[in-house]
């Protein structure tokens, strides 16, 4: 997978960088297919090396072996006999017949044809990226031919050294024959007695019948049928939770799961009007009103109450004690909801808060959840408060801070009173940054710091590498929103802090991304084994990819060629929902059917997370090229309206990729609903007995 | 340590230390920033009916496709003569109590950049049938139509404003387009956003990144100006890919007398400083003077439509342009 995603990064790189080359010839693009060809020649060196170090090594040991003297060799030869073949020497020589097959017993198969070539690549350092890369595409079948080259070489060298063993072979056939050392035969037949010894399966376990007197066996698999997709890892089994929180819980993720459904409809929509702008013509389905809709839609509805919903479970669980009030999570959820439903019709009907993304709704609307979010934050301090561990697990760092930090960035950027002019802007460009980097990020992060070392049952990697990246991204995130306004009016050295801090960001994304990934080496079966890891894996990659992504952006050239175009829409939705919808995908899988006791269908996981992942690569990548491609227009001064045009095939890719994303949500809201429906069950035998006992014992 | 231990100082500690932060870099640059900058002395607020089609503007959403900055780099030179500057946003003043401050600025150009587009682009006409349809001016186009803002009379009256809406876009619909008060007040402010010029002896920022000039300066030679694409950017969105203008609302170019005879002094002019001669058409803006072309640009533009929809006149040189072009200043220099 990562293997994909690497090559489709290469393949983003290549066709911008070519095309790039078509419409202004950029010196910066030289320096990568430079790089990219000295890697090549550099891996390629040192196969060959490798190969003939190897060579120099087998023909060393040959002819060392051959100086030795036949009779120590014979020896030799005769103490390594297998057990098989000591049988037949001994059957062979009693029955003293047919001596050839001593011979047939010791060949080894011939096989020779040697082709040798030699290639001589003459390098012609030009500086141009065109000519580099006619070049590397070039050296990639010549390259391919004398690695086939040297491997025929090696066979030949092989056969050969097979003929002289061959010889020595029967010479040694012949020695057998004439062997009458009762000594040597008598050593022989102890070696036999020896190597033919097995165990019986039972020195340890006794004769007994295996019993499980703890109760700790679960997921066996007694079936052995032919499976065409493997076979994943049930739930395991936990004491019930409370059935109040649960309730709550699966309420949260309905009601997310249907913001989902619903937002990442209108996100297709607003799509395929860019294809078919006249799709219609009411003021309420417009696009500048239908997009922030759907953005503010996916951000509260979904993901928000995603996390929050996941939390109730996370933050208690690690603080091994129940959740301080029900009550205040139900009163959170109603108020969450009604800010959506009410921010929807207001935006739809055309109030808004005037322009700054995921700041269209109005305060009082975000008043709502400014409240739903001191709930929260109350109830999880009070939870932590009455832990029974003495440590608080570093899921609770990242939760509880965010939501505060969040609570800190809402009023901030919405307090009714204050930010005129360009002030407004500089406030927009921390409030945007920080709603997705604080909230959403933060949150996210300690939901994995919680969910992959309970789903690998290993604890996680570095605990102080999760306090590193904790505390440097509170310090380098915070200061890089206006990052978002570069060569804008905004002051330059407020711009030059923003872009130093995004290179700041590289701490943080790292520690975080070594710290998950050392949690998951060595337990990679454990992935294709379960239908939650694969989420987790997948959020995890694309933290480290956007993050970075995130920070190359940020540098001026890149803000020049990126920024205002399609490129941006790119980026935001491979964190959002690379990131955290599939961090929250993984989260639902982990823990509903621990709560409700049923699995969602294997297959049915299987085919959301595949029209999810690869419906964002349809999205991600077409537009991320369109974006790049129409920069450079813009650079070079091309009519506004090319770029519009050239637009239209990445745009319809885009909304081929967003109706997978969709179906994909449609199949997440059925496995939700395999996950908590309510079936009419077969009476169970066993619980109705025990029932029906209690009631005998009680009335006697 | 105490604090990976005690919730009330790691979280106390964190918000602190995040609050700190915000304070630093949003808080208070914000507050400076809006107590240094003033609005420039040529700014004149908006007039109320502009006021009026600002809140629609806002409503609508526009801010999503179209930004209202102009950055200081050289590709952002066709949206205003001048990159931005603080003071541009500085009379700009928290919108209701209900909503926040609408600088309007955006992050997405899906739409070109509308800071200068009432220079740009200052024909009613043009932009009432623009909002009606957009395809109906610009094929290509991909914005919305915003039809909800005009309404069908079958006899308007003589102080309703008509819209010429070409047959195509009507869609089986019988009667008159009339732009209600909203679009108009929407238009009044659309046409109100120019920017202000700086005061005399104020230099502005200057554009970075000037590619073609240091190409130029490397090969030697001057680019030559694409007399296609300058009109595509410039001209087509009145005078139509096809130069047949659309009818009622802006002339043809194809077989025009001006495009092809020989008062150069008139066509020049024309591109230079606009038109408003013909009763029966839309105002030409000053579309030379707003994207201060150079002889070669307008000789190049004049050749591309010299040359096309089956108009045969003979090529001018840039040499002959930069004549007339003094000589026209002069006379409006005189003029004022």
């Amino acid at each position: 997978m990562l293997l994909l995603v690497g090559f489709l990064l290469l393949f983003i790189e290549k066709t911008v960088a070519q095309q790039a080359s078509n419409i202004i010839s950029l010196k910066n693009e030289t320096p990568i297919f430079v790089i990219f060809f000295l890697l090549s020649l550099l891996v390629y060196l040192v196969y060959a090396l490798s190969q003939s170090a190897k060579v120099k090594d087998l023909a060393n040991k040959q002819n060392k072996w051959l100086k030795m003297p036949q009779k120590e060799r014979f020896k030799q030869y005769i103490k390594e006999l297998n057990a098989e073949q000591i049988a037949s020497y001994f059957s062979l020589k009693n029955k003293n017949s047919n001596k050839n097959a001593l011979l047939v017993l010791l060949s080894l198969s011939l096989c020779m044809r040697a082709n040798a070539q030699t290639n001589d690549e003459s390098k012609n350092l030009m500086g141009q990226p065109g000519i580099i890369i006619t070049i590397t595409l070039l050296l990639i079948p010549i390259l391919l031919g004398t690695i086939f080259a040297i491997n025929k070489a090696i066979k030949a060298f092989h056969s050969y050294s097979n003929k002289s063993r061959l010889s020595e072979a029967e010479a040694l056939a012949q020695h057998l024959y004439k062997l009458q050392d009762s000594d040597t035969e008598q050593d022989m037949e102890k070696r036999q007695a020896a190597l033919e010894y097995t165990l019986s399966n039972s020195e340890l376990s006794g004769k007994e019948k295996p019993e499980d007197a703890k109760g700790i066996i679960t997921n066996i698999s007694s079936e052995h049928d032919v499976h065409f997709t493997a076979l994943k890892k049930k739930a395991t089994p936990r004491p019930s939770l409370d059935k109040d929180i649960t309730k709550l819980i699966i309420w949260y993720i309905g009601c997310s799961a249907f913001w989902l459904a619903l937002g990442g409809l209108i996100g297709e929509y607003v799509g395929i009007k860019f294809v078919a702008p006249d799709a219609d013509h009411i003021s309420w389905l417009s696009f500048g009103r239908l997009r922030p809709v759907h953005t503010n839609m996916v951000f509260w509805g979904w993901a928000s109450l995603g996390i929050i919903g996941l939390g109730y479970y996370v933050v208690p669980t690690v603080s091994n004690t129940k959740i301080y009030s029900i009550k205040w999570g139900w009163a959170a959820l109603i108020l969450t909801n009604a800010m959506v439903i009410l921010g929807t019709l207001s935006l739809m009907a055309g109030i808004n808060n005037g322009g700054g993304e995921f700041r269209e709704y109005i305060w009082p609307i975000t008043l709502l959840f400014a409240v739903a979010l001191i709930l929260t934050a109350a109830n999880f301090i009070k939870t932590v408060a009455r832990r029974t561990t003495t440590e608080i697990y570093i899921s609770n760092w990242y939760i509880i801070s965010a939501i505060l930090f969040t609570i800190v960035i809402a009023s901030t950027a919405y307090l009714p009173f204050w930010q005129n002019g360009i002030g407004e802007t500089i406030v927009q460009g921390y409030y945007m940054h920080s709603g997705v980097g604080m909230w959403f990020t933060l949150y996210t992060l300690g939901l994995l710091y919680y969910f992959i070392p309970q789903q690998l049952n290993r604890p996680i990697y570095a605990y102080s590498l999760g306090i590193l990246a904790f505390w440097t991204q509170i310090l380098f995130y915070t200061i890089i929103g206006t990052h978002h306004f570069i060569f804008s009016s905004i002051p330059w050295w407020l711009q030059t802090v923003a872009i130093v801090g995004s290179g700041g960001m590289i701490i943080p994304v790292v520690a975080a991304t070594i710290n998950y990934f050392m949690t998951f080496k060595g337990q990679w079966k454990k992935v294709s084994n379960s239908y939650t890891l694969p989420f987790f894996f997948v959020a995890v990659m694309y933290y480290f990819i956007v993050s970075m992504q995130g920070t190359a952006e940020a540098f001026k050239f890149t803000n020049l060629l990126w920024h205002f175009t399609d490129f941006t829409v790119g980026h935001s939705h491979l964190g959002f929902y690379g990131i955290i919808t599939f961090a929250i995908w993984g989260g639902v899988y982990a823990i509903l059917p621990r709560l409700t006791g049923k699995e969602p269908l294997q297959h049915s996981v299987g085919a959301h997370f595949w029209l999810a992942f690869v419906g964002l690569l349809f999205y991600v990548i077409p537009i991320s090229i369109g974006g790049t491609l129409k920069g450079l227009m813009w650079m070079d001064h091309k009519p506004f309206i090319d770029g519009v045009v050239m637009m239209f095939d990445f745009w319809l890719w885009r909304a081929i990729g967003g109706s997978l994303m969709f179906i994909s949500h449609l199949v997440f809201a059925y496995n939700f609903y395999t996950m908590i429906k309510v079936k009419e069950e077969d009476v169970d035998v066993k619980e109705q007995a025990i029932k029906q006992l209690e009631l005998i014992t009680k009335s006697n | 340590m105490d604090i990976f231990n005690n919730h009330r100082k790691l979280y106390t500690v964190a918000t602190l230390f995040f609050t700190t932060l915000t304070f630093f870099t949003a808080i208070l640059p914000a507050l400076k920033n809006q107590a240094d900058n003033a609005p420039l002395p040529d700014a004149k607020p908006l007039s109320k009916e502009a006021m009026a089609g600002k809140l629609i503007y806002i409503s609508e959403g526009c801010v999503a496709c179209h930004s209202q900055q102009v950055r200081n780099v050289d590709m952002d030179k066709p949206f205003g003569a001048r990159p931005g500057m603080a003071a541009d946003y500085a009379n700009i003043k928290r919108t209701s109590f209900f909503q926040n401050t609408a600088t309007l600025m955006g992050t997405e150009r899906t739409g070109p950049d509308l800071t200068d587009v009432g220079n740009r682009q200052p024909s009613l006409d043009w932009n009432l049938m623009h909002l009606y349809n957009p395809r109906a001016v610009i094929k290509q186009s991909i914005m919305p139509s915003y039809e909800w803002l005009f309404e069908i009379k079958a006899k308007p009256a003589k102080t309703d404003v008509v819209v010429n809406v070409p047959e195509a876009f009507m869609k089986g619909k019988t009667g008159k387009i009339v732009a209600k008060k909203e679009v108009l007040q929407l238009v009044a402010y659309l046409q109100s956003l120019k920017q202000v010029p700086l005061p005399e002896g104020i230099k502005p920022m200057e554009f970075l990144y000037k590619k073609e000039q240091k190409e130029m300066a490397a090969a030697g030679t001057k680019a030559k100006a694409d007399g296609k694409a300058l009109y595509t950017a410039n001209c087509q969105s009145c005078h139509q890919e096809n130069g047949e203008g659309l009818k009622g609302a802006f002339p043809p170019l194809k077989g025009s007398p001006i495009v092809n005879g020989d008062n150069l002094e008139l066509y020049v002019d024309i591109i230079m400083n606009g038109y408003d001669a013909r009763q029966e058409y839309g105002v030409m803006p000053a579309v030379g003077t707003n994207m201060e072309f150079n002889e070669d640009q307008i000789a190049a533009i004049m050749n591309y439509e010299r040359s096309s929809w089956d108009n045969k006149a003979k090529p001018v040189t840039p040499e002959e342009v930069k004549k007339i072009m003094d000589f026209v200043k002069l006379k409006v220099a005189a003029s004022k």
